[in-house]
């Protein structure tokens, strides 16, 4: 019995083992100078655990008495999340090492970051949910203040520590309420005790633990840390914080959904459908009197979010496809987009003012135009991969009754257009200004900005076939 | 009335008049004193519910060390702490709003309490009559052994958190090393000089 359950969770046991034996190897050996050697290892390895977990697996699995769970839907998240992080970090590499960040425990961190990820998503039980949830968070609130000295560095781990252990709070509140009413913690149980309906109070913890989840999602009204924690966290760090945190918590909110509020759809999609909305509106608005770029990705991301989350309120098994589709182009655009952020440099220091961007297509026209490419494409013009993930994602909506939600996704959509044209209006039209950016040589990130760019076009035909596994994935979830 | 029956009153009214003690107190330092009252107290109610380990464990970690940290704490710490309760005083109408307004509604949820249908099957049980740390173990290493590693896990990442953002290799101060000290030989590091009166060297 145990064997068998080890044997399912065996791509986690790999990654700690990996993590632990590395942190032991790299202090007692030659501590940071291992660190770059740790960064393309630990990228490797999750490259090889994402082919792994992408190959092989079958059907459904428990394990543990139904707190771990290995479906199609956790197996494509992990895989996701796996490659997301692997390419985060290896274009980390060479921003860290200049600005002297490059420690060993950094690529261990997000290890078992990535561990704690994974066990989210394949979260069975409000217990192992919580344990994988702080897992994650403990390691990003480290890393968020990885630059010590740095004042603004500190103060957003600071900021994502106390806001996180509320958003903690709340979901542990929530999951006592649940507890409370179904008398078990496991999510077959909690949907069997809600066959009859839902009482007030069960209703109450599942508000809390959504309220928890849209903190993790940084969903309105939960955002308020994530401008402050992207600016602040060194830029490497928020490429991360951009990308496979946000799968897990998506993936995860789905999943509480879906498997163990499954019969009460209609009491959470309101939820849900608030929550996206607001967030949709909010990220498009708040992100046009941003001048960092940084902080402008912040918004951007919260309004991302939002147009997942409408995929899960339709509380459909497309909905769930859309919204992983969603994801997946949204994690591919967040690369080459921070690739080109990371390259942002001027005298050897990092720049993150949009106005540094003034006719940047003069002196770098391949790089602009890659740029130009990815911004259209996360706006959501036509020809490129961000449109057609907005337009699964509002198909999904209008297919479940919920025109208005589409139709208020068209308009913001609009609105957040404005703040991504304008970056592109500074690249090809802006006033030249002496205050122009050095050219970055690394090749590393120079390579992921023009594949994301590539793929936004490419993609098109026929979306690198992701559309079947999302579809097996959510029908895994959602029955 | 039984006597387990005023044990838990007694106990229940201690642990609840030591925690609104532990927040209005004015001085911290009784403040803490009161936390480990009512920390005494609710390892009673563990008693009265036969989980001795638990209750001993609360007194051991909670009380022995945690509180007491706690103590050592908010005697080292320089914090005005009238500066502050003046700084909580201003948000106080608002916050007592919130506090009203969330107790209400929490009321309202535990008014219409009802479990769900056949709770009783889904309930945990008792596993045996066998001792508290044996059933515990049993549980830990058997039931619950996932999510008892990954808290190990979590701990591990604090422990790495915690050296990641303090320990600082500095290498502008002198260091003691022992075996350097240790291994230094008087006739290399000392030479005897005879001086001649009323000459120098």
């Amino acid at each position: 019995m145990l064997s068998q359950d080890l044997n399912t969770i065996l791509p986690e046991i790999i990654l700690s083992l990996f993590a632990m034996g590395a942190l032991l190897g790299a202090v007692y050996t030659v501590k940071d100078k291992s660190a770059g050697l740790l960064v393309w290892l630990t990228s490797g390895l999750f490259v090889a655990l994402a082919f792994w977990i992408g190959t092989t697996g079958e059907g459904t699995t428990t394990a543990f008495s139904g707190m771990f769970v290995d479906d199609a839907f956790s197996r494509f998240t992990k895989v996701a999340i796996l490659l997301a992080a692997a390419a985060v970090l290896v274009m980390s590499q060479d921003y860290m090492q200049k600005r002297d960040l490059l420690r060993f425990e950094y690529p261990l961190l997000i290890a078992l970051a990535v561990v704690g990820m994974m066990m989210m998503v394949s979260a069975g039980d409000l217990m192992s949910l919580y344990m994988g949830l702080e897992l994650q968070s403990l390691a990003l609130y480290v890393v968020a203040s990885l630059r010590r000295d740095s004042v603004k560095s500190t103060e957003a781990g600071l900021k994502y520590f106390v806001l996180g252990a509320l958003s903690s709070g709340l979901l542990l509140y929530g999951a006592s309420l649940t507890y409370g009413f179904a008398g078990t913690t496991s999510f077959a149980g909690i949907i069997e005790a809600t066959e009859g309906g839902v009482s007030l109070g069960l209703l109450f913890g599942l508000v809390f633990l959504s309220a928890g989840f849209a903190f993790k999602v940084s969903a309105a009204p939960f955002h308020m840390w994530t401008p402050d924690v992207y600016e602040g966290s060194p830029t490497p760090v928020t490429a991360f914080f951009a990308t496979a945190p946000k799968i897990a918590a998506m993936a995860l909110f789905a999943r509480v959904m879906h498997d163990a509020f499954g019969n009460s759809i209609a009491d959470w999609q309101q939820i849900v459908a608030f929550l996206a909305v607001i967030s949709m509106f909010l990220g498009g608005i708040a992100a046009i009197g941003q001048t960092d770029i940084k902080r402008l990705m912040a918004f951007s991301s919260i309004s991302h979010m939002g147009f997942a989350l409408m995929g899960l309120a339709s509380g459909t098994a497309f909905g769930v496809q859309a919204m992983l589709v969603y994801l997946g182009i949204y994690v591919a655009m967040n690369v080459g987009t921070f690739a080109f952020i990371l390259s942002m440099e001027k005298d050897g220091r990092p720049v993150t003012d949009i106005g540094s961007l003034n006719m940047y297509s003069k002196r770098e026209p391949l790089k602009a135009l890659a740029m130009l490419i990815l911004l259209f494409s996360m706006a959501g013009v036509p020809p490129m991969l961000g449109f057609f993930g907005k337009f699964y994602v509002l198909q999904a909506a209008y297919d479940a009754g919920l025109a208005w939600l589409a139709v208020a996704g068209v308009i913001a959509s609009v609105i957040s257009a404005f703040y991504y044209l304008r970056i592109v209006f500074y690249m090809y039209f802006g006033s030249d200004k002496d205050d122009a950016l050095d050219a970055n040589k690394s090749p590393v990130l120079w390579g992921f900005l023009m594949a994301s760019a590539a793929i936004m076009v490419l993609g098109v035909v026929n979306l690198f076939g992701i559309e079947p596994l999302a579809e097996a994935a959510s029908l895994a979830l959602v029955n | 009335m039984t006597p387990a029956l005023i044990a838990f009153y007694a106990f229940a009214v201690t642990t609840i008049g030591g925690g609104l003690m532990t927040v209005v107190s004015r001085n911290p330092v009784h403040s803490v004193l009161w936390l480990i009252l009512a920390f005494l107290s609710s390892a009673g109610l563990f008693v009265l519910l036969g989980a001795e380990f638990v209750a001993m464990l609360l007194i051991i970690v909670y009380v022995g060390a945690v509180a007491v940290l706690f103590l050592f704490v908010v005697m080292m710490l320089d914090v005005d702490f009238a500066e502050l309760k003046a700084e909580m005083a201003r948000y106080m109408p608002l916050a007592l709003l919130i506090g009203v307004v969330l107790l209400m509604q929490l009321g309202l949820a535990f008014g219409v309490w009802g479990f769900s249908e056949g709770v009783d099957t889904r309930l945990a049980q008792p596993i045996s009559d066998a001792e508290n740390t044996k059933q515990l173990g049993m549980l830990l290493y058997d039931q619950y052994f996932l999510i008892f590693q990954l808290a190990g896990l979590i701990l591990l990442v604090a422990m790495i958190g915690a050296i990641v953002l303090t320990l600082r290799h500095r290498t502008d101060v002198k260091r003691q090393n022992v075996m350097v000290q240790m291994s230094r030989d008087p006739a290399k590091t000392m030479e005897l000089k005879d001086v001649k009166p009323g000459q120098g060297l």
